[in-house]
């Protein structure tokens, strides 16, 4: 990829910023999502919530099951492939995927390397819990980050922890004087130029957005004034009792992320949450694939 | 100059350091004011709707009863920048699609014209009187028909992508993703001589 291509990447990412990404399954679903104002929607087989519940080994969704979703929506569409599963990256490069997310909630294919981005045309999103793992994957060609989270959880506190902490460390390297940077470089296993890059602009050289167990407006919110740039939102919506609802009532709650009384009547009457599961129940720790 | 930036969603904050950066170049103080709200569009003297996603930015300014007084202030003119989903807001009619959102703009504009992020280009081109300005096209919409009385930019491969009628201006591409500032300076000179008049 050149360097073109690589800003043109990070520009769509720019687009979505203060938007909401949907997780869908169905044309159906995919329609709801966009007229519920969503800025793009994830196609894929199961939601992660399933595929916690299913087990097993968790691949690429069916090429034909994406394509139905992109002829059924104008907005961008994304999707998953493995960590390291460059083969099922090229495949959603084939199809014209809008964003291909290498994600820790299908089973990763390489327990060690990711997948060289920089191969590609097409852009790459990442999940990460702290800001190593977010510079790691930009310098391997991400041109967007998201937090992991701990998806199909409907927990929305491992979400938290990876924003509070990639931020924290960003304000961290922001207060070194520079002679200080080379030894984070090597602290964090990431290249100079990009903590020089984090030193001088106090943000992630890509957009970040917040990930993994958001299920409600007020989730949704709480990660906005966290820092987040935009909200992908999973299990909470398709697994929520009114979706085109919630939906909806998230879309608004991350515009006006800070508007208390407006996020009050958004969450009224907005029928059952996804039940959601705690950190001590589940069995998959997913934020724990691909450092 | 208040200039009111659309944030909804999409890429504003861009346009608002754009604004910044040459600030220093007017001789009165430039206030950039994000619009959320209704309350957001009092005492405006000019308008940037920026990029994003059209579906979503259409949606939200219903909901959030933005669109008819931001309709009203287009129409009596108040200076408009819109770039990408912003000139799909603009346009009177889209391509094979029933939805019109302000509707001020008399064109017809194509959505995804290019087709999908693998569509995506960047190019040098004049704008109107402004020589090679790079011209970002991210998941980009073109113009396939203007009235006779909307002046005609910029054209690339024999579309039209970016026009001037009256007090707005609409663009397919994004002028705030790139170090040029050109755009910016001559929107805000068009603010700055609607004041002076």
């Amino acid at each position: 990829m050149d360097q073109t291509q690589y800003e043109l990447n990070k520009g769509l990412a720019q687009m979505l910023k203060g938007g909401v990404i949907m997780d869908v399954t169905t044309p159906e679903q995919a329609k709801i999502a966009e007229a519920a104002g969503a800025c793009a929607v994830m196609a894929l087989e199961r939601i992660p919530a399933d595929i916690r519940a299913a087990g097993g080994v968790s691949r690429m969704s069916d090429p034909k099951m994406i394509k139905s979703i992109q002829e059924a929506v104008s907005i961008p569409v994304m999707a998953k492939c493995r960590i390291g599963h460059f083969v099922e990256a090229q495949i959603l490069e084939a199809i014209e995927i809008d964003y291909i997310d290498e994600s820790e909630v299908l089973s990763p294919a390489d327990d060690i390397y990711h997948i060289d981005k920089t191969q590609f045309k097409v852009p790459f999103v990442c999940g990460a819990r702290d800001l190593g793992e977010a510079l790691r994957r930009i310098n391997e060609g991400a041109s967007m980050i998201r937090t992991k989270g701990e998806p199909g959880t409907g927990d929305v506190v491992q979400a938290v922890r990876h924003m509070r902490k990639m931020n924290s460390e960003i304000r961290k390297i922001t207060a070194m004087s520079k002679d200080e940077l080379y030894e984070e470089a090597k602290q964090l296993q990431v290249p100079f130029h990009l903590i020089q890059f984090v030193h001088e602009n106090g943000k992630l050289p890509v957009v970040n957005f917040a990930a993994g167990g958001v299920a409600t407006p007020a989730d949704a919110a709480l990660m906005m004034q966290l820092g987040a740039e935009g909200v992908f939102v999973g299990s909470g919506i398709f697994k929520s009792g009114d979706p085109a609802k919630r939906a909806a009532a998230i879309v608004q709650a991350v515009t006006n992320y800070k508007n208390a009384k407006l996020i009050a009547k958004l969450s009224e009457d907005l029928g059952e949450a996804m039940v959601g599961i705690n950190p001590s129940e589940i069995k998959i720790i997913m934020e724990e694939r691909g450092k | 100059m208040r200039i009111g930036v659309l944030a909804v969603q999409g890429a504003f904050i861009e346009h608002e350091q754009q604004l910044a950066s040459i600030a220093n170049r007017f001789d009165e103080q430039i206030e950039c004011i994000e619009i959320r709200q209704k309350t957001d569009l009092e005492d405006l003297d000019g308008i940037i709707l920026p990029g994003g996603e059209s579906t979503v930015q259409g949606k939200l300014l219903k909901n959030l009863e933005l669109i008819d007084t931001l309709q009203a202030m287009i129409l009596r003119g108040i200076p408009t920048l819109a770039t990408c989903a912003g000139l799909i807001l603009l346009a009177k009619t889209l391509e094979n699609d029933s939805t019109k959102h302000l509707a001020t703009l008399p064109v017809t504009v194509q959505r995804n014209a290019y087709g999908r992020q693998l569509g995506s280009f960047s190019v040098s081109s004049n704008v109107g009187e402004i020589e090679s300005f790079p011209l970002i096209f991210i998941r980009a919409p073109y113009i396939t028909e203007v009235s006779a009385d909307t002046r005609i930019l910029t054209v690339v491969d024999q579309h039209i992508v970016g026009v001037e009628y009256k007090n707005q201006i609409g663009l397919a591409f994004h002028p705030e993703m790139t170090n040029d500032t050109r755009i910016h300076e001559y929107f805000l000179q068009k603010v700055k001589d609607l004041a002076n008049m």
